[in-house]
């Protein structure tokens, strides 16, 4: 039932995170974390608020640096790289709050987004072509946002700015996608949408995703990472999970 | 669905009026003095300094308006840009200087300095000037930029930075051995490659020169804003830690605009002196650099046009009200800006904006032609 934490990286784990710890002001916000996900895998993880969730996203993107502790992508060291370098490498990240580019229509968001040349001065002179035309139509049909392609981002409702976060996520094609609270503020039906879609990237893309939401995590049906305190709680499928006895404590508190 | 053709986007027309009513005016001038449409000398002197201010105000606006970076130390740019030409105009006095030295300017006789310092080799010649009215304020945000940019330095800091940037500059060339003239700066310029400066012809053709230079600098950027590139200074603007996330570099994205705007800045500083015959530490005030944002408020930043249009009535206004009430001027421009930023938060070009349909309101003109390069 437990995942096999401590061991070593093998070489079917894509993301690797051993014995991670950070410290806020004296608060530890990580705890010894560790986490192992294998190639093509989807992973949910749940955890009540503070248990570590959104510090476990921002060490691995490069917006905090651990205090001790390994995180590996692809057997690369991620703890020395800043945000830039490590989304080059193929980690791609959507936020709990939406952030998209609001002055700047929904095709010019995607266009940003779309993986290929980083280079601000090339931006200067750089032209679209029909591939990146097609990937952004392809992107659009996928996300439900063709009717509103021409409109400026910040126009869009707030689970149209999330499906066009996770469409710039399509777009930058990452290797593994982070998805931080996809379903926040969405309509069931849109909940549901969204776990298909999730589904169907899972498909190509490796995928974590952090969810509150228990009907999406069962309808995901995926294995579940639960944190508490910033370490692993339990680890194993929705049914599992729910059953414990740990679990349960936690999240109905003692 | 590549559109044929563009319409004209407000820089666009920004350019046409500035290149027109600038050669206009320029021509006018040089009518008989009895003529009921001649334009006097004084007119045509506040008018390329309007214009210079213009050019500043399209500066401040690339990287406030577009990239979000308020800078309160720009006019140290223009003013670099100003005392490269300052020094090429100086150098041209030859021996005419009351001091009659062949070899240095008055201020330098004056100190008793008996050789050129190395810094002012080859300002003799006006293409040497003119590429160190570039060079020197590109130099300078290159080096501040790569420093600031890359430590993250943002917002209300940032533009502390900037402010206590241009007062450095001004201290350091308040000293007489910096050999910059000190406290009088650089002055009683005779003529520019051989035209005599007080020549009504010479003001003329600066003036219409001065028009043509703005009018490059908003096609210029126009493009610039109209390209990828323009759709990522937006996207920083907006949502910084976002680009980082997608793989951008922020820093380097600012540092581009960052220097692309010093390089306007150094070229409306170099226009403004030799239409002006006087550059010295008071350009370098902190003071300046703040009115160069608030034409720019007035305006309204994040168009093109609006900035050229703030510079052009502020500096009108200031011009009329100075001859009026001129203790009460810094009074009346604080309480402009105070109004504006309440009332008016896009400035004049708001009030337009308001008046087209609703939906366009959203879409920054130079925005529009970014997306149709997005449109396949």
């Amino acid at each position: 039932m437990t995942a096999p934490i401590g061991t070593p990286a093998t070489p079917s784990s894509l993301l690797y995170l051993d014995a991670v710890s950070v410290t806020f002001d004296g608060f530890r916000a990580l705890n010894k974390l560790s986490l192992v996900l294998a190639h093509g895998e989807m992973r949910a993880i749940i955890g009540p608020n503070g248990a570590g969730k959104t510090t476990m996203m921002d060490v691995i993107t490069g917006k905090t640096r651990p205090d001790t502790g390994e995180v590996a992508f692809r057997g690369v060291d991620l703890t020395r790289m800043d945000e830039p370098a490590i989304a080059r490498l193929g980690i791609g990240r959507k936020f709990q709050k939406p952030t998209v580019f609001e002055h700047l229509t929904v095709r010019t968001n995607l266009l940003l987004s779309l993986k290929g040349g980083r280079q601000a001065f090339a931006a200067l002179f750089a032209r679209l072509t029909s591939d990146e035309a097609g990937r952004i139509e392809a992107i659009l049909a996928r996300t439900r946002l063709a009717p509103h392609a021409n409109r400026m981002a910040g126009a869009l409702s707030h689970g149209q700015k999330q499906w066009l976060e996770i469409g710039m996520l399509l777009g930058q094609d990452p290797e593994l996608l982070l998805v931080d609270e996809p379903v926040a503020g969405m309509t069931d039906a849109e909940t549901m949408q969204t776990a298909d879609l999730l589904r169907d990237i899972n498909r190509t893309h490796s995928v974590v995703v952090v969810e509150h939401d228990m009907a999406f995590v069962r309808a995901l049906g995926v294995r579940v990472t639960v944190l508490h305190e910033g370490s692993v709680l339990a680890e194993g499928s929705v049914e599992q999970v729910s059953a414990n006895p740990r679990v349960v404590e936690v999240y109905l508190g003692r | 669905m590549r559109l044929p053709w563009r319409p004209l986007s407000g820089a666009d027309w920004a350019a046409v009026c500035v290149l027109s009513g600038g050669s206009a005016l320029a021509l006018l001038s040089l009518l008989p003095e009895g003529s009921p449409l001649h334009v006097p000398q004084f007119a045509v002197g506040l008018a390329g300094k309007y214009l210079a201010y213009a050019i500043l105000a399209v500066a401040v606006d690339l990287v406030w308006g577009f990239a979000g970076i308020l800078t309160l130390g720009h006019a140290a740019f223009f003013a670099l840009g100003g005392y490269a030409m300052g020094m090429y105009l100086m150098r041209e006095i030859g021996t005419r200087g009351v001091y009659g030295n062949p070899n240095l300017p008055d201020f330098m006789v004056f100190l008793s300095w008996d050789h050129l310092p190395w810094y002012w080799y080859g300002f003799s010649h006006l293409p040497f000037a003119l590429l160190m009215a570039l060079l020197a304020p590109g130099a300078l945000a290159g080096c501040f930029g790569w420093l600031a940019f890359r430590s993250r330095v943002s917002g209300v800091y940032l533009s502390i930075i900037t402010q206590a940037l241009t007062y450095a500059l001004m201290l350091a060339f308040f000293r007489n051995d910096m050999g910059f003239g000190g406290n009088n700066g650089l002055t009683d310029f005779k003529d520019v490659a051989g035209a005599n400066l007080h020549q009504p012809g010479t003001r003329a053709a600066l003036l219409a020169l001065t028009a043509l230079a703005l009018a490059f600098c908003l096609l210029a950027s126009r493009a610039i804003l109209g390209s990828r590139f323009g759709a990522l200074l937006v996207a920083v603007r907006d949502a910084e830690s976002r680009t980082r996330f997608i793989g951008y570099r922020p820093e380097h994205i600012k540092l581009l605009v960052w220097v692309y705007s010093a390089l306007i800045a150094g070229v409306g500083g170099a226009f403004y002196v030799i239409q002006v015959g006087i550059i010295n530490p008071g350009e370098f005030a902190p003071g300046n650099s703040i009115e160069a944002v608030i034409w720019v408020a007035v305006g309204g930043r994040g168009t093109l046009w609006g900035p050229v249009l703030g510079a052009l009535l502020v500096n009108l206004g200031k011009t009329l009200f100075t001859g009026l009430l001129p203790e009460l001027w810094l009074y009346a421009l604080g309480l402009l800006f105070i109004l504006t930023t309440l009332f008016l938060p896009r400035g004049v070009a708001g009030l337009w904006r308001a008046a087209k349909p609703a939906g366009a309101a959203e879409v920054t003109p130079e925005m529009t032609s970014a997306d149709h390069e997005a449109v396949p």
